[in-house]
């Protein structure tokens, strides 16, 4: 039993812990004192982190390259890829387990492995677009691709014969009468979804629901079942734009519905308070609050749409010769035009399939850059012009409240 | 507010019981038009979604009476004699759409955390485009890419494991013999693996675009915590990111699964059809039940084409399935403002 009471009990019971550990008294000086204290860098990556990376690469490559050139009967360049890959992986976890411990290693490895992830799906959507405008660069650099229809082309012409100008125009019509249909229907229904509440409102937004996990062949299948087959019309572009009308109208619904849902209820309480009816408020707080949200849910429903084949396939039907009439004859569009040209034995109809991916591609990363544009901003930032125009407004209805001519206003400003 | 209250204070002796004002919603002619409107475009929005599910219910009717229970056990395909089902179209579906995620979901998920935890802020909004970009690709470009160029690299892959892993029975290869060195690559193309390949480029966006969501709602507070402990930046996200983010993952796999079920042109640009049930996944030939129905869809009678919709009856049920139940485990996740269903 201790005493604690008795110095020397005391010290004698803490003697080993005591001669074990020495305390570390800080340096006071003059030199200590002046010295800036060195700020540790956290950006960036340390040299000895880039040593380890790189050396792991290199050796990994070289070690490679022996086995597939001399020591194993090992042959193509995937495999090629995925040992280099496990090499790597073995050889930087050895590198940094020389100067780390454990957590660290994992660390670094997982690191690595995350960022190799990431790299392969970036490497994947590379090689996809690099690919296809290889491929098509024979029929892309022919001018007369853009302007002629294939009703001159044979399966055996080169490519200076025929284009896909009827193509280019079918998708542009499909996609806009889808357009036309679509988005007033499905802006009108995300407003209802967010201006009602109660059952009504849930029931719609459940059915939209499980309408997003309609597979798109099932559209066609509909229009096909019902418009062409049941009510005996022919197929035309107006049956593809209902096809991919249906697929497109619950994606653009689900997006809107989200986008409003953003808008800050206090902007609508405000304006409720201000005494506007509700289609006022509406029309000129929600919407303009949401509206560059909304034109990207708009425009990426659309970016779908175009490049569906499945739908297309089904109800627009197939001709080589341009039709710009929407309820009468088939008409042919981006990627049915591809879908149909890849099929053929011809190197001349797959080179074409190609360059019609290829502007299919360029198209829907249009579209993609425009929603970026338009959309970029969050909901309820206004740009420096509207900024003005709000104030201009203001101004105005201050002079309109105060009762004051808007000359005098100016005047006495 | 107060003032309202003190002008409502009922007078003594006069003691009714008190209770919330009955709120009698006026509307003026702009806005009973403006409701009518809305109304209206819902209500056909409805009509549409209702006319789509009903229609293939009852097309669909017509041919499941005639067959009744088989049609879940039949392999063939042939309506007009009577004897069809969906037993290998739909475990042909099942198969490619188990690959694709099987494949999908190690990228998306590794991608997602890069892009949270891992790259540079500058970097970010540039990753976040690109996964967005390879979901805006058309799904026929992804075939043409898979036909023309993964085909001939994977045939090597494909070889090697079915030599190596036959015995694990999804990667026996039947017909191949992997001592004959001349023996055609035939037997390695046009596979369900290949398929299932294309079908994860599409699959991987939509899932890493719920995962990123997921993990980017981390409370700081937690991750900060972790690393305050002497957490590494592998441990921050293996005890912190990944538990938190739980539902989502899982909610952004079954998304994804719903839409490989789905998935039409780039399944009919690879694959070889055929009618038996077939799970080497390795080996030529498989099925699904959306290029079935875009094969099939010309030639068919009436009958067939009333056959055609019971399978796409059977897979819509499926997705259906899949994609509530996603939106039940994102809606779940801690997170999930935005992507509540």
């Amino acid at each position: 039993m201790l005493d604690l009471s008795d110095p020397s009990d005391l010290s004698s019971a803490f003697d080993g812990v005591l001669s074990s550990s020495t305390t570390v008294v800080p340096l006071v000086g003059p030199d200590h004192l002046t010295s800036a204290p060195v700020v540790r860098s956290v950006r960036g990556m340390p040299r000895d982190d880039l040593l380890n990376l790189a050396g792991a690469l290199v050796s990994a490559t070289c070690l490679s390259l022996l086995l597939f050139g001399r020591l194993t009967p090992l042959a193509g360049p995937l495999g090629f890829v995925v040992v280099t890959y496990a090499l790597f992986l073995a050889l930087y976890s050895f590198l940094v387990s020389l100067t780390e411990d454990r957590p660290a290693v994992v660390d670094k490895v997982m690191a690595a492995a995350l960022t190799s992830a990431a790299v392969l799906a970036g490497g994947a959507l590379l090689s996809v677009i690099a690919f296809t405008l290889w491929r098509g660069r024979a029929a892309l650099t022919k001018p007369n691709l853009y302007v002629h229809d294939m009703s001159t082309a044979g399966p055996a012409d080169p490519l200076t014969i025929g284009g896909i100008a009827h193509a280019i125009v079918g998708t542009l019509l499909v996609i806009s009468v889808a357009m036309l249909l679509t988005v007033p229907l499905g802006l009108s229904c995300a407003v209802f979804l967010n201006e009602t509440r109660g059952r009504a409102a849930r029931l719609v937004r459940t059915v939209v629901d499980a309408m997003t996990a309609l597979p798109s062949i099932l559209a066609g299948l509909f229009i096909f079942a019902t418009w062409i087959l049941i009510l005996g019309f022919e197929r035309s572009s107006l049956a593809a734009s209902l096809a991919v009308g249906i697929m497109m109208l619950p994606i653009i619904i689900r997006s809107a519905d989200v986008v409003l849902r953003l808008v800050p209820s206090n902007l609508r309480e405000a304006s409720a308070a201000m005494g506007a009816p509700q289609w006022r408020t509406v029309w000129h707080v929600v919407l303009p609050t949401a509206r560059s949200g909304l034109v990207t849910s708009v425009i990426l429903g659309v970016a779908r749409g175009v490049g569906e084949t499945a739908p297309v396939l089904l109800t627009s039907g197939f001709t080589a010769s341009m039709n710009v009439n929407p309820l009468k004859n088939p008409m042919v569009s981006l990627p049915l035009a591809t879908f149909e040209f890849v099929r053929s034995p011809q190197p001349a109809m797959v080179a074409r399939g190609f360059a019609t991916a290829a502007v299919l591609m360029m198209l829907v990363l249009a579209l993609f850059t425009l929603a970026r544009l338009l959309g970029g901003r969050p909901v309820g930032h206004i740009s420096a012009r509207q900024a003005r125009r709000v104030a201009a407004c203001s101004v105005r209805d201050a002079a309109r409240f105060d009762l004051i001519p808007a000359e005098e206003n100016d005047a006495r400003r | 507010m107060t003032a309202v209250t003190a002008t409502t204070i009922p007078p003594v002796g006069e003691q009714a019981p008190s209770r919330p004002r009955v709120i009698v919603e006026r509307r003026d002619r702009g806005d009973h038009l403006f409701h009518g409107v809305i109304t209206l475009g819902s209500l056909v929005v409805l009509a549409i979604m209702a006319a789509v599910g009903l229609f293939l219910f009852l097309q669909a009717a017509q041919a499941l009476r005639s067959t009744g229970v088989s049609f879940l056990t039949t392999s063939a395909w042939q309506p007009d004699r009577g004897e069809f089902g969906i037993a290998a179209v739909m475990t042909g579906t099942i198969a490619i759409a188990i690959v694709a995620v099987g494949i999908a979901l190690p990228v998306s998920m590794g991608t997602a955390l890069f892009v949270t935890e891992i790259a540079p802020v500058r970097l970010r909004s540039t990753c976040v485009a690109l996964v967005d970009l390879m979901a805006a690709v058309p799904s026929v470009v992804y075939g043409l890419w898979g036909l023309f160029l993964l085909q001939g690299h994977t045939v090597g892959l494909a070889r090697w494991l079915s030599t190596w892993l036959s015995w694990v029975p999804i990667f026996r290869v039947p017909g191949a013999d992997p001592n004959n060195p001349l023996a055609s690559s035939s037997s390695y193309t046009a596979s369900t693996f290949i398929a299932g390949i294309v079908v994860a480029m599409m699959v991987m966006p939509i899932q890493c675009a719920v995962m990123r969501e997921v993990f980017s709602q981390v409370p700081s507070g937690e991750s900060e915590g972790a690393y305050a402990l002497g957490a590494t930046r592998w441990g921050m996200i293996r005890i912190v990111s990944i538990p938190f983010g739980r539902a989502g993952i899982i909610g952004g796999t079954m998304l994804g699964l719903g839409r490989a079920l789905g998935e039409t042109i780039a399944v009919l640009l690879i694959i070889s059809p055929r009618f038996d049930i077939n799970l080497h996944v390795l080996e030529a030939g498989g099925n699904s039940v959306s290029s079935l129905i875009a094969l099939r869809y010309n030639e068919a009678s009436g009958f067939g084409l009333s056959a055609l919709m019971a399978a796409g009856l059977a897979l819509f049920a499926m997705t259906l399935v899949v994609n509530f139940t996603a939106s039940i485990f994102i809606a779940r996740s801690r997170s999930g403002a935005s992507s509540e269903a």
